[in-house]
């Protein structure tokens, strides 16, 4: 007797038999995790400097460079108007910024169609430093060139962050293709 | 990973069209993003309705992170209580002889404080608070330093009242939502406090510099009186802020003022009060004569 193959019934998703995709999981995950990474301000950490990374925007770097086109390229508006209600951005810093880095990694990604992860780690570390600075130039607050030295720590701390948000997003990845719908 | 292949549109009239909608919808988003910016820059308290109830929404998750710790001790400390009833009556006795010494010198220190505050004029807390509450989160990933408070309209928050930590002054409300609130830290650069010397009336302003510490700019130019170690508090004027709440400690001395390290860094403060605004008695008498004179003029 013929042994069907050991992916035939189960994988990495769950079982294959009588199960499918939830499409409420499969694209709703991404979205709401980066809603809940934009509520890190409400950690009770009271900051005297910014020090944590704009987890919000790691999210959406890594859902964007994880799964493309899972994110519609509208997606940096409301996502990003989510994130400056709590960030302490003016209000459309992050709608701003979050648009550009959905069209700057599109238009890369005509050219690099196929990137491994140290590719996608050096992107992140390309856009992280520039959405940081452009984020404190657009704050509203009035800080001269010789205190941008204040971002360093949260820059390096961004950059260094990103390969664990990356995995964190494969492993959600998985959570979002499980088969939890019952079929037939 | 690979984008899928339905991104590329070769010939296909239709996924052309549709990568060009979705260009022209980020596009939009990012034109969408710029005008809004444009307005909440220059018309920063545009959005304050949507971002605090923004905030009040979010408020739980807060609440959880900052009463949580408290709440799921006590859970499991009853649960404990249960198994070493006998030997903690024990150590309860012990802990209240020792609570009793403890209590002795505590009133001691308390009047030792009193005395230090008398010599540097600090003034003893008279003014009943406006509401005590919790910070319950900051805007950690920002150039800007906001706080969230766990107090909003409902206890009488309203903005420009001054908080203040037992340590000091911690910053203002700027905006008050239901049941939280947004506070201005002193350290943020829009943030400008009108201070004096706890000693004399050096007058100065200390604003903030978005790194933890502040800079304290001295009014009248000349030779720099300041030395490291001199304590800042409110001087009241311009109304807001009481009088005689501390503000800052000078930690650098530079050319036209100093570097003043926070004295209640709100990093470390638990609980803080929130204060009524302070308009001083110069107000009441500068509208007294006002009204005397031309009473349409109260009105505006």
């Amino acid at each position: 007797m013929e042994r069907l193959a050991a992916t035939a019934r189960r994988d990495a998703y769950g079982s294959k038999i009588n199960r499918d995709h939830s499409p409420v999981l499969a694209y709703g995950v991404p979205w709401v995790t980066i809603m809940l990474a934009s509520l890190v301000p409400l950690l009770p950490v009271i900051a005297p400097a910014p020090i944590l990374p704009p987890f919000g925007y790691l999210l959406l770097l890594a859902w964007r460079m994880d799964r493309p086109g899972l994110l519609p390229m509208w997606a940096g508006l409301p996502l990003g108007l989510f994130n400056d209600l709590y960030s302490g951005q003016p209000i459309g810093s992050d709608v701003l910024l979050f648009s550009l880095t959905m069209i700057a990694l599109e238009v890369l990604e005509l050219r690099f169609p196929w990137r491994n992860f140290w590719q996608d780690w050096a992107i992140a570390a390309l856009f992280i430093p520039v959405y940081l600075l452009a984020g404190a130039f657009l704050s509203g607050s009035s800080l001269s060139v010789t205190q941008l030295p204040l971002l360093v720590p949260q820059l390096l701390l961004s950059i260094i962050v990103f390969p664990i948000v990356a995995k964190m997003v494969s492993l959600l990845d998985r959570l979002r293709l499980t088969r939890v719908k019952r079929i037939g | 990973m690979a984008p899928p292949t339905t991104k590329r549109s070769g010939s296909d009239k239709k996924a052309q069209l549709g990568l060009f909608a979705g260009y022209l919808a980020a596009g939009l988003g990012a034109t969408l993003g710029a005008l809004l910016l444009a307005i909440s820059l220059w018309r920063p308290e545009t959005f304050a309705g949507l971002r605090s109830m923004a905030s009040d929404a979010a408020a739980p998750v807060g609440e959880v992170g900052a009463a949580g710790r408290v709440g799921s001790r006590n859970f499991f400390e009853a649960i404990a209580g249960y198994y070493d009833a006998g030997t903690k009556n024990a150590e309860l006795e012990e802990e209240i002889r020792i609570a009793r010494v403890r209590l002795a010198e505590a009133r001691a220190l308390e009047q030792e404080n009193e005395r230090l505050r008398a010599v540097l004029e600090l003034a003893e807390g008279d003014i009943a608070p406006v509401a005590t509450a919790r910070l319950i989160g900051s805007t950690s990933t920002s150039a800007r330093r906001y706080a969230y408070l766990s107090a909003g309209r409902r206890d009488g928050v309203e903005p420009g009242m001054p908080v203040t930590s037992p340590l000091g002054l911690v910053g203002r409300v700027l905006e008050a939502g239901r049941n939280t609130s947004r506070v201005l830290l002193l350290t943020d650069t829009d943030s400008v406090v009108p201070v004096r010397r706890a000693t004399d009336n050096t007058v100065a302003f200390a604003e903030g510099r978005a790194d933890g510490s502040l800079r304290i700019r001295l009014i009248n130019l000349g030779i720099n009186p300041l030395e490291v170690g001199d304590i800042f508090v409110t001087s009241g004027a311009g109304g807001l802020f009481h009088p005689g709440t501390a503000v800052a400690m000078v930690s650098e001395v530079t050319d036209d003022g100093a570097i003043g390290q926070l004295l209640s860094n709100p990093a470390a403060t638990d609980v803080v009060i929130v204060k009524p605004i302070w308009q001083g008695n110069v107000l009441e008498e500068i509208e007294e004569p006002l009204d005397a004179e031309d009473p349409a003029d109260a009105d505006e």
